[in-house]
């Protein structure tokens, strides 16, 4: 089971609540999902009237959590006071580090993520930060007391699917905290790959939600992931470019 | 490069103009297919040859604005604080030799129509003036988003430009975005249009975003007034100042608007005019050409384009606007900007987008992304 701080999860999937053409599409999706834990954007929820915030209220479901994000801060220092905020808010430690300055590509900051990472851990935040897939600054995040590591497979919103497979697999192999692939996951066998490959859990956001039919596609990602995972736990059988020739090379010492 | 004004010099209207008008279908096609654009694509999807493309650029616009922004369609108000305005303007309701009662709201004015705005629902406001620069200033802008503040999470100026310092001090207050429309593009046209008042400076209104951006704005709006000057060469210029601003001030958010001229009591009326076929053209060209880029359409257009229009690249909408001082509680029906043309409400305009399958957002910031002064 998929540990991250002191909270357990049956499911891999972690879903996005943008984008829906609407909030009863995106409760439904994510019912279908299986998710128990959701981003919500801190910038899209009325705090101040939580009981009317008709987003909240579609997410009040026994088994989700919720994971806020700091989507629109800009450094360290935006990300940690929006977090205290957030925590005051929601009642809740888990916080998604966001900090793209980037508008365009929504590029994460490793510096500052760094930093606040630091900051947020010693202030008691189960930090899950969003990060490029950088195999050193992960490591540097584990020392730093991240729960968890949010590399992207590829620009967020793309659907590119998994870009930067090679250094997840680096990040994957060296992690001592569990590894969520975010951003980028364009359809249900990028979500499979990313788990055959060892992630811990992926979150999935635009794929779901712009497509169609976000409720059968909330539902696609679901087998896509719990598939992906057996695959990864009952281990894959080696790969073979072609048929294995007789052994020319040490044949001589069967002579 | 210090400033857009640079590389604004070494361009000439009359050849950008030329280039335009000669791009062909071949161009086109290539703008279409290309995964990454440039300018020059920019450039072929504005031009007459693009216009049998439309229905495909619709579209491919609509497919790119929903990957981005989902399905989803911002709603802001603007508030008219004053039409004080020292400017002649020859298109603009305002203008300084337009003979119109002259209106500031008071500190309990604004909060009369802040009390009727947020009964609507909105959010995201954006706060207009005219430029008077002896009583709306940057003190008057300070004290007023005080007290609008406490009541959106999200608060835009559209004022008179300011000095980078000036709105360095404003970012604290919570200032999120700042629309600043350059009208035209066109150097003689613009001294025509404004022949007195500080605006009448065409090179300190060019060169208001990169100050914007150096002050640090999470946001910009760009434009022209279309019907000013051919609003393809207009567009053209638009377009190169957003790929400038972006590259120089890479962490701002950037936004366009389309404003076509509209008539008010004693106005000017369009050198050129913009049918419905173009500017859904000049809407899908935008989004093409800049996935990124935050679209915007306001109640100047009308009910039926505004319909259609939503879904093919449009990202933010106005809803119930009044364009007058005091225009939503105060005193509702006088000093007009400009007329507006779809006057539904802003519940009509939020059951209109949910009808076409998208999600009307009201709130897309918050007051915690901002560190207060005292922190």
């Amino acid at each position: 089971m998929l540990k991250i701080g002191n909270i357990q999860f049956n499911s891999r999937l972690f879903i996005g609540t943008g984008k829906y053409s609407s909030s009863e599409v995106m409760e439904k999706s994510l019912l279908a999902s299986g998710s128990e834990l959701v981003t919500v954007a801190l910038k899209r929820v009325d705090f101040k009237n939580q009981d009317q915030d008709d987003l909240l209220a579609k997410l009040n479901h026994p088994h989700i959590k919720l994971l806020p994000n700091t989507s629109g801060v800009r450094n360290a220092k935006e990300a940690i006071f929006a977090a205290q905020l957030a925590r005051e808010a929601l009642g809740t430690n888990l916080i998604k580090l966001e900090i793209h300055p980037d508008p365009k590509y929504l590029m994460p900051d490793p510096i500052e993520t760094l930093i606040a990472t630091e900051a947020l851990a010693k202030l008691g935040f189960i930090v899950l930060p969003y990060i490029h897939a950088d195999p050193v600054l992960c490591k540097r995040l584990e020392e730093a007391g991240t729960a968890a590591v949010m590399p992207l497979g590829s620009p967020i919103g793309s659907n590119k699917g998994l870009k930067t497979i090679d250094f997840l697999e680096i990040i994957i192999e060296q992690s001592n905290v569990p590894v969520i692939v975010d951003a980028g996951i364009g359809a249900p066998s990028d979500a499979a790959k990313a788990m055959e490959i060892g992630a811990d859990a992926v979150l999935v956001n635009t794929a779901i939600a712009v497509s169609p039919d976000p409720v059968a596609m909330g539902l696609a990602f679901k087998l896509a992931v719990e598939s992906g995972r057996m695959a990864f736990e009952a281990r894959l059988a080696p790969k073979h470019a072609g048929a294995v020739a007789t052994s020319p090379l040490t044949s001589f010492l069967d002579v | 490069m210090s400033s857009f004004k640079d590389l604004f010099n070494t361009y000439c209207w009359d050849e950008v103009k030329e280039s335009i008008y000669s791009n062909t279908e071949a161009d086109v096609l290539q703008a279409l297919q290309s995964t990454k654009r440039n300018i020059e694509d920019f450039k072929a999807l504005i031009s007459p040859a693009a216009e049998p493309f439309l229905e495909e650029m619709a579209q491919l616009s609509q497919q790119i604005s929903q990957k981005r922004f989902g399905k989803t369609m911002q709603l802001y108000v603007p508030l008219y604080l004053s039409n004080e305005c020292n400017n002649i303007c020859t298109y603009c309701g305002f203008s300084f030799d337009n003979k119109v009662r002259r209106k500031t709201l008071t500190d309990r004015e604004i909060l009369q129509e802040v009390e009727t705005i947020k009964k609507k629902g909105y959010d995201h406001i954006l706060l207009v003036t005219g430029e008077a620069n002896q009583t709306v200033h940057v003190d008057y802008f300070k004290n007023a988003m005080e007290l609008v503040r406490p009541h959106f999470s999200n608060v835009s100026l559209e004022v008179q430009p300011l000095e980078q310092d000036e709105y360095e001090a404003l970012l604290p207050y919570g200032l999120h975005a700042v629309l600043v429309y350059q009208e035209t593009y066109h150097r003689e046209d613009y001294k025509k249009h404004h022949p007195k008042g500080k605006k009448s400076n065409f090179d300190y209104r060019l060169e208001t975003p990169d100050r914007l951006g150096k002050a640090g704005i999470h946001k910009m709006g760009l434009g022209v007034l279309i019907g000013l000057e051919d609003w393809r060469t207009d567009s053209f210029f638009t377009a190169l100042h957003l790929s400038y601003l972006e590259k120089a001030y890479w962490q701002s958010k950037y936004s366009i608007s389309f404003p076509r001229l509209r008539p008010f009591s004693g106005g000017l009326e369009p050198k050129v005019n913009m049918n419905d076929r173009e500017l859904v053209q000049l809407i899908c060209a935008y989004r093409i050409f800049n996935e990124e880029i935050e679209l915007s359409i306001s109640t100047r257009e009308s009910e039926i384009f505004r319909n259609n229009v939503l879904k093919l690249g449009i990202t933010s909408m106005s809803a119930g606007s009044k364009t007058n001082p005091g225009g939503y509680a105060v005193e509702p029906e006088a000093l007009k900007q400009f007329e507006i043309s779809d006057e539904r409400s802003p519940e009509q305009i939020a059951q209109l987008i949910k009808s076409q399958g998208y999600e009307p957002v009201w709130k897309d910031w918050d007051s915690s992304l901002t560190i207060p002064l005292d922190k």
